[in-house]
């Protein structure tokens, strides 16, 4: 099969489901998860600053996750997200909606995993 | 390094956010920034290329902006800071609440065109009625500093305002020093000859200080000299613009010339500008000391002078009461035997102008508000209606985060934009409404030629249209910004909310109450109108011709002559094809001048001024009572024999002989009258309501005395009687002999005109005019108010029963019968407009009080209007109410009970 970079809407849609997926371990700044999201994709997804921080602000004005700044010794003071409570039981919800969707869209297209 | 912040901030400067929200995004962006900087220079980029990079990465072709833009527009406003500069919110968002209050409104067409067809109505008629308002009253004269402009007036004890004798101008001029100057006028005919056909002409004779105390300069040439206002000048005339211009062709050259008034000829001095507008309408002016007449320089007439004076400036209008008052205390002294008793008031120039008429036109200004209002609640319901069909939207918004201001505001734009919609069309309505009014209006309207639409009116327009946008908003704007999104999104569109309904009742109890006063304000007027119609003159009004005419120049000379002309005219006229009668008279019944005299009975010397009694004195030919069909009570009237050749005689009507009199017969007595010594009388004559219809029973001189022209002595002989009026008894429609009176009149010479040509029953319908007009637009008015009052109950009625389809389709299946569900329905609509009658009622009870100068046989509380109006609006209301009820009575429970 043919490697096909991965759609944009799809990553758009997915954004939401990355982002709170990342801070749940843990408080992240966004350069921080900007740089995970590359990682853990090898490659395939990248989220500039210009679309990550409004999504950040977004997700933040809806209560989902929260940002405060944080001095460490030594540093400049970032800016640190957490989910919570509600981002929490957000993104249980949309990880289960997303693994249904995935999951729906395989038993159409046929694509099974090895 | 690059100055990363400075290179964020650049993106940001579009989004105008709150200062502290901007240093926060920049000061995480820019870190951001840097870091990716960093670690392409690590990863061995070059330094241009991983600044290209990281610049582009936080915001290339604007990215950072659009996106921030969809986020931050929904933070919350900026948080107010005493003392800092506004970053103004406010222009960006009424862009938006116009563009959605724009397609808002597109979306129901029939509900924009309904709400602005009703509000235009009455922004229409407000403004029409504006435009009257601002004509006459509001805008200042058309002369330089009109404030200070007063007019003169000499008191009585019989009058409070009459004209001015001369010698008595000329001393107050002499000895006054609140004015800066003072100047009189007449208002005289003219026969104009020698340029083509002879023509009358209105004119006015001035003193020469008249122009200068208006301010007024003249277009070409100038205005009188002192020397040109003596006895023996030359005649001098200035021309008015209309004048110039229509009958001489502007002729460039006419300073200089000669022009042929009354058989002499006047030199043209001046010409005055277009936009003169002085009293009446005189096409000549000519200096005063011309006027030939004995009667200018007596103190014993006060013939028709009026007298303008400039205040001083810093003296009061007070003090120059004071002022003149004791001057004429002091001629009063000099003069007892024709001044005891008399002074004199000062009246600013605009308030003797339009001050009569201002008390009728703020009536109309009431009752056309009224108009106004009961539009808005109509609209304000029509609103509200349809708030509940908005209900889901609001609460929508509200559950955005839209805050309940800014619902107010987005539902107040719309409500002003149908307003200002309606202004629109509103003022193309006023446009003809005001010409409707002027063709309506008496013609004694004054200043009706400044009457139009100016900036102050469209100002009024825009005004009024932006107060009744938010009038009629409020409510629904309020109940909009109310919904609770939680009640709301679950309730559908079915829900009533209390409040709702009780706003819409009481908007529809309002218009029917103010539907009240409009109707009893027009049935008083109607009532008046038809009872003074009704009133007997004293004599017949039917089938009687009355025109003016202008004598020959030929003629004027000698008074036999002139007495010969008028003996000559009306045999002339009588022998008219159609005229059964003709006679002459000074003084036409309900016409707009009179003319009094002293008298006293027996042949005695005159008795103290303060108790020798004025009559109004009538000289006339012998068929005047046949031609206007005055009954004879006694003895006999002139006839041609009665000249200057046998005694002289009067006539007296029969309320002259009750007071004078007294039960006796006066036939056969003496009485002597002022200037013409004693006098026999030798007939009693009904009385005729020579004031008015309605006033003459209260006027001061009710006494009426008859004198034969042909005995009148040849020094009054003059110019003082020239003014008479033939008067003619015809057999077919008096206006259809007009061309035969006008052959007949013109003479052998060809050279006397005639003009004013009216029916007895125009001058009578003439002197109700204003009550007429003020009828008429009432009746209009309340027309409206019942329309639209009907149109408010029915769509109020008509939405409760929409409303009340699933409780109506419960008792129907219950085994509710029609009649019942009928009455039901019935019965809320009456509620509402019972409640509205009374508090109608109510007030139309004190009211109705502010027309009572105008009413006429009939009081403001008058029960028969009062209880007919009730009954017609309540007949209304009902059938407004029974088509809705109507309709409920065809609800199919088993859908209705469905219908969710």
């Amino acid at each position: 099969m043919e490697e096909k970079p991965i759609d944009q809407e799809w990553k758009k849609g997915s954004a939401e489901l990355l982002l709170l997926s990342l801070l749940e371990a843990l408080p992240r700044h966004g350069y921080e998860i900007s740089k995970l999201i590359e990682q853990r994709s090898h490659g395939a997804l990248r989220f500039h600053a210009a679309s990550l921080y409004p999504l950040l602000y977004r997700l933040e004005k809806r209560g989902w996750i929260q940002g405060r700044w944080v001095e460490k010794s030594g540093q400049r003071r970032r800016r640190y997200y957490r989910l919570t409570a509600e981002g929490r039981k957000v993104l249980a919800s949309q990880r289960q909606g997303w693994q249904a969707f995935v999951e729906a869209i395989n038993r159409i297209t046929g694509v099974e995993n090895a | 390094m690059p100055d990363w912040n400075e290179k964020v901030r650049r993106q940001l400067v579009d989004l105008k956010l709150a200062p502290g929200r901007e240093a926060e995004i920049v000061e995480e962006l820019a870190q951001h920034a840097e870091d990716r900087y960093r670690e392409l220079k690590s990863g061995g980029a070059t330094e241009v290329e991983a600044r290209r990079i990281a610049i582009e990465e936080i915001g290339g072709h604007q990215l950072l902006a659009t996106e921030l833009r969809a986020v931050e527009r929904l933070n919350a406003p900026e948080p107010l800071i005493l003392g800092a500069a506004s970053r103004g919110r406010l222009p960006a968002n009424l862009g938006q609440d116009l563009r959605y209050g724009f397609r808002t409104l597109r979306k129901n067409p029939g509900f924009t065109a309904l709400a602005i067809l009703v509000l235009a109505l009455g922004i229409g008629a407000n403004t029409a009625i504006f435009s009257v308002v601002n004509g006459v009253l509001l805008r200042p004269l058309a002369f330089p500093d009109p404030g200070r402009l007063l007019m003169i007036f000499e008191t009585t004890r019989e009058f409070s305002q009459i004209s001015v004798a001369y010698p008595d101008f000329l001393d107050w001029r002499r000895q006054s020093r609140s004015f800066t100057d003072m100047g009189v006028f007449r208002s005289d005919d003219f026969n104009f000859t020698g340029s083509g056909e002879p023509e009358h002409l209105a004119g006015e004779y001035v003193s020469a200080s008249l122009f200068p105390v208006l301010g007024v300069t003249p277009l070409l040439g100038r205005t009188f000299l002192p020397q040109e206002d003596r006895q023996g000048a030359g005649c001098a005339v200035i021309l008015s613009y209309g004048f110039w211009k229509q009958r001489l062709g502007a002729d460039q050259n006419i300073l200089g010339k000669g022009l042929t008034l009354n058989a002499a000829s006047c030199t043209v001095v001046g010409i005055l500008r277009s936009d003169f507008r002085f009293r009446g309408n005189a096409q000549i002016y000519i200096p005063i000391e011309h006027w030939n007449s004995f009667e200018l320089h007596t103190r014993e007439t006060r013939p028709g002078l009026h007298v303008i004076a400039r205040l001083r400036s810093g003296v009061t209008i007070e003090a120059a009461q004071a002022e003149i008052s004791s001057i004429c205390k002091g001629l009063a002294r000099q003069y007892p035997k024709t001044h005891a008793g008399a002074g004199a008031t000062v009246v600013r120039m605009k308030d003797d102008m339009v001050g009569y008429i201002r008390a009728t036109l703020l009536l109309l200004v009431g009752a056309v508000g009224f108009v106004l209002i009961i539009a808005c609640a109509n609209v304000a319901n029509l609103l509200l209606a349809r708030s509940t069909a908005r209900k889901r939207e609001f609460a929508i918004r509200a559950a955005l985060g839209a805050h309940r201001g800014r619902i107010v505001r987005q539902l107040l734009t719309e409500s002003v934009l149908l307003s200002l919609g309606a202004a629109a069309i509103g003022l193309l309505l006023a446009r003809w409404g005001t010409s409707l009014i002027l063709a309506a209006a008496p013609e004694s309207l004054p200043r009706s030629e400044e009457i139009g639409i100016d900036p102050y009116v469209l100002l009024f327009t825009l005004g009024i249209s932006v107060v009744t946008g938010i009038l009629f908003g409020l409510a629904p704007a309020f109940q909009g910004a109310n919904a609770n999104p939680n009640v709301s999104l679950k309730e559908g569109t079915r829900g009533a909310g209390g409040g709702r309904h009780r706003a819409e009742n009481v908007f529809v109890s309002v218009e029917i109450g103010l539907a009240v006063i409009l109707l009893a304000g027009a049935g008083l007027m109607m009532q008046s109108v038809w009872r003074l119609l009704r009133v007997d003159p004293g004599f017949n009004t039917r089938s009687v011709l009355t025109t003016e005419v202008a004598l020959s120049p030929n003629v004027m000379s000698s008074p036999p002559g002139i007495r010969l002309a008028y003996q000559q005219l009306v045999a002339r006229v009588a022998s008219v094809p159609g005229v059964q009668a003709a006679a002459i008279t000074s003084l036409v019944p309900l016409g707009e001048e009179d003319s009094e005299t002293l008298f006293w009975p027996g042949a005695g010397p005159q008795p103290p001024q303060d108790r020798t009694p004025l009559a109004l004195f009538f000289i006339v030919t012998p068929d005047y009572p046949g031609v206007m069909r005055i009954p004879l009570r006694r003895g006999r009237f002139f006839t041609e024999r009665d000249s200057l050749a046998a005694s002289p005689v009067v006539v007296i009507d029969e309320v002259m002989a009750r007071h004078v009199f007294a039960g006796q017969d006066p036939v056969g007595r003496q009485i002597s009258i002022m200037m013409l010594g004693p006098v026999r009388i030798v007939g009693v004559v009904g009385h005729v309501k020579y004031w008015g219809l309605d006033s003459d029973d209260d006027a001061k001189i009710r006494d009426q005395i008859y004198f034969p022209l042909l005995q009148v002595p040849d020094q009054f002989m003059s110019a003082g009687v020239s003014g008479l009026t033939p008067v003619m008894r015809t057999t077919p429609e008096p206006m259809t002999v007009v061309s035969g009176v006008r052959a007949q009149v013109a003479g052998p010479t060809q050279d006397q005109p005639i003009y004013s040509i009216r029916t007895m029953e125009q001058i009578i319908s003439g002197s109700l005019a204003e009550r007429r007009f003020t009828m008429l637009v009432l009746i209009i008015f309340a027309a409206a108010a019942l329309l639209l009052a009907a149109v408010g109950i029915y769509s109020v009625m008509f939405y409760a029963v929409s409303r009340r389809t699933h409780e109506l389709g419960i008792r129907v299946a219950l085994g509710a019968s029609r009649q019942e569900i009928v009455r039901l329905v019935l019965w809320q609509g009456v509620r509402l407009a019972a409640i509205g009658m009374s508090a109608g009622l109510v007030a139309a009870l004190s009211l109705t009080r502010l027309i009572a100068r105008l009413l006429y046989g009939v009081r403001p509380a008058d029960p028969l209007t009062l209880t007919s109006v009730t009954l017609l609006l309540g007949g209304i209301a009902l059938a407004a109410c029974y088509i809705p009820a109507r309709r409920a009575t065809s609800i199919d429970p088993v859908i209705a009970l469905r219908w969710e």
